[in-house]
């Protein structure tokens, strides 16, 4: 292709790029100006490199308002690494059930599935709390979690992949004599490793990210997450420290980027080894 | 080394019916070829042999054991499939060992047996790769590898060649032929080519409609067929049939232009008038001065042979194979020599042979 007929794709991608950045990077500098200049409005684009402190202090003693950062991420990643496995594991055992074994009212089952769909967090928050209320799982970290890992989106989409998988595959391995569980844990999540990462990615950032839910359910300041404690830095009473707030933010950015930069190596390689 | 009986073996999806009572009997190392059209129940039987799916009715006796109700793995078959069906997440080696693992063999013994079959089917180098990195052909090595390293009772191959492009299929027929001898064990091979079936089979069994036809030898499948079906089937070009009634107290047929030719291996039983259709092959029709005129319509030159496909005056399409290049006219004269005669049934299809005295 000639570098002609591709500068105004390059320029789209461009502008989507500095669209992207331009926001995390006014939080970077942010981060690293005097609190009181950003009250201001003097929101300047050039860093202070002297004040990096911030993210040190952020980090081990948090901001007026709220606990240690360090802690809150870890609740942040402990909550969504357990919703993504616990939605994952469901997920593939109920997609394989609908997928490979005939029982009565199979299709019935996948169907009540199917419609939980229209049902998500937001809608059925008040039963669940009262729910989990029953269960005296208010302010505990299962109250925090369980909730969120039912998952009718992924179920689907495991399923489509199930359903792409040839018959003959299953065939071979039963002939080798491959049981349900082997055949479940030796070919079809290995077959299925591709897709497997792509959800893990989106579940992860789809749990990091949860705010109603854990505003609800968990009051106690043990359980903070770190969308909760940012939230919570801003106060109303006291002066609110931007450049805390900001630093938050960008340490809030990191896992999420760590979880989609190492999982995209690795399904990409799911990708391109996969045989179909 | 084992014998496989098979009874009165019905399939039915809901209503349709797919098999209607299929009876086999496989002497031990015997390789017996099923062939049929495309749709016909090949791949239905030999999933029911190999216990992916439950027969209707019939028994299946394997060893003297009847393993109808047993599970795939239970029955000591292996399969090699179309499509090959490798494990597209394991390299050639585990391909071929995961079978075993599952039976819980010994490590030492799990590579002495991978390697063995490695080093007959040339995959020594390959053991490494991941299906994807092979060709076609290697990658039917590997599924046979992996049918190998089981020693099964017995084997089961569904249309394992049709994926293979025309040189590589025929490498490999020769090969598993080769194979399944030395290794003397019991083979069900499916498939709807009629070259694959004659060069592979000890014996054939023609499927017609989920019917067993006829099943017998390779020669005498081809040299006796057993109807019309069986007839235009087997050999390459189909065998021309002519309609034609029994004549002169059962011992002529009298064609649709009148002619009346005496059959050569004696007389047919039924009435004068009864309803005949002769077969005769493409390459047993002679050139003759004073015989039929023979329209040429198409000329495919083979090489060592050449098909003229035309027609007769009747109207009657037929087909005539000559060796080397074949003659150039247009028209040309042809005769049906009574030696070459298959005479069947006109309305049942059934061949009709002559009758002993
Ligand atoms: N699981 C099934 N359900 C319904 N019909 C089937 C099923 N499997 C095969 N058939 C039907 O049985 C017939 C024979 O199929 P098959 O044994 O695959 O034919 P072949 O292998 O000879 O081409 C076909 O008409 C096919 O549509
Ligand atoms: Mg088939």
């Amino acid at each position: 292709m000639s570098g002609r007929a591709d500068w105004p794709a390059h320029t789209v991608l461009a502008l989507g790029v500095l669209l992207f950045l331009v926001p995390v990077w006014l939080l970077l500098a942010g981060s690293t100006l005097d609190p009181a200049a950003i009250s201001r409005g003097e929101l300047s684009m050039v860093p202070d490199l002297r004040n990096l402190g911030v993210y040190g202090t952020v980090l081990t003693e948090g901001a007026p308002g709220v606990g240690p950062v360090w802690r809150m991420m870890l609740v942040s990643a402990g909550m969504a690494l357990a919703i993504a496995f616990g939605k994952i594991a469901i997920s593939i055992l109920s997609a394989y059930a609908v997928t490979f074994f005939r029982f009565p009212l199979r299709m019935v089952a996948f169907w009540i599935i199917f419609i939980t769909l229209m049902l998500p967090v937001e809608v059925r928050i008040i039963p669940t709390y009262s729910v989990m209320s029953d269960l005296h799982l208010i302010n505990t970290f299962p109250g925090l979690t369980i909730p969120l890992i039912a998952s009718a989106t992924a179920t689907l989409l495991f399923r489509q992949t199930f359903l792409a998988i040839p018959d003959e595959l299953v065939e071979a391995a039963r002939m080798d004599g491959a049981g349900p569980w082997r055949f479940l844990k030796d070919i079809l999540i290995p077959v299925s490793a591709a897709n497997l990462a792509a959800l893990f990615v989106i579940l992860f950032v789809y749990g990091w990210n949860q705010y109603l839910w854990p505003l609800l359910v968990a009051t106690d300041p043990s359980l903070d997450t770190i969308v909760i404690g940012i939230v919570k830095m801003i106060g109303t009473e006291t002066q609110t420290e931007w450049n805390k707030v900001m630093a938050a933010a960008v340490l809030a950015l990191l896992p999420p980027i760590l979880v989609v930069v190492l999982m995209q190596r690795w399904f990409v390689k799911g990708l391109t080894e996969g045989d179909k | 080394m084992a014998t496989l009986v098979i009874e009165n073996l019905r399939k039915s999806f809901g209503p349709v019916a797919v098999l209607h009572g299929v009876d086999l009997a496989l002497a031990s190392g015997e390789m017996l070829v099923i062939v049929g059209a495309s749709g016909c129940g090949k791949s239905t039987l030999l999933r029911l042999v190999a216990g992916l799916d439950a027969p209707t009715s019939g028994r299946i006796v394997l060893d003297g054991r009847d393993v109808a109700r047993l599970d795939p793995s239970a029955r000591d078959i292996a399969m090699v499939f179309q499509n090959y069906a490798l494990y597209p997440h394991m390299s050639v080696f585990d391909n071929m060992a995961y079978g075993l693992r599952i039976r819980g063999l010994a490590k030492p013994d799990i590579e002495r047996r991978v390697h063995e079959a490695a080093d007959i089917l040339g995959l020594r180098p390959l053991l490494t790769r991941k299906p994807r990195q092979l060709s076609g052909g290697q990658r039917q090595r590997v599924a046979m590898g992996r049918a190998i390293v089981r020693e099964p009772k017995l084997f089961l191959f569904d249309e394992p060649l049709s994926n293979l492009d025309a040189t590589l299929r025929v490498q490999m027929r020769a090969e598993i032929r080769r194979l399944q001898r030395r290794m003397g064990v019991t083979s069900l091979y499916v498939t709807h080519d009629q070259v694959e079936a004659m060069t592979l089979g000890d014996r054939l069994l023609v499927l017609h409609q989920g019917v067993p036809v006829q099943l017998a030898t390779p020669m005498e499948v081809f040299g006796r067929p057993a109807n019309t079906y069986v007839a235009g089937f087997i050999g390459a070009p189909a065998m021309n049939f002519l309609p034609a009634t029994l004549a002169s107290q059962g011992t002529a047929a009298r064609f649709a232009d009148g002619t009346i030719q005496r059959f050569a291996d004696g007389r047919r039983a039924g009435a004068d008038g009864h309803k005949l259709t002769i077969g005769i092959r493409p390459e047993h029709v002679e050139f003759e001065p004073g015989g039929q005129n023979f329209q040429v319509d198409l000329v495919e030159p083979l090489g060592s042979e050449t098909v003229l496909i035309g027609r007769l005056a009747s109207g009657q399409l037929i087909s005539v194979k000559v060796a080397g290049a074949g003659p150039r006219d247009e028209t040309l004269m042809v005769s049906f020599p009574a030696s070459a005669f298959h005479v069947f049934d006109g309305t049942t299809g059934l061949r009709i042979d002559p009758v002993v005295n």
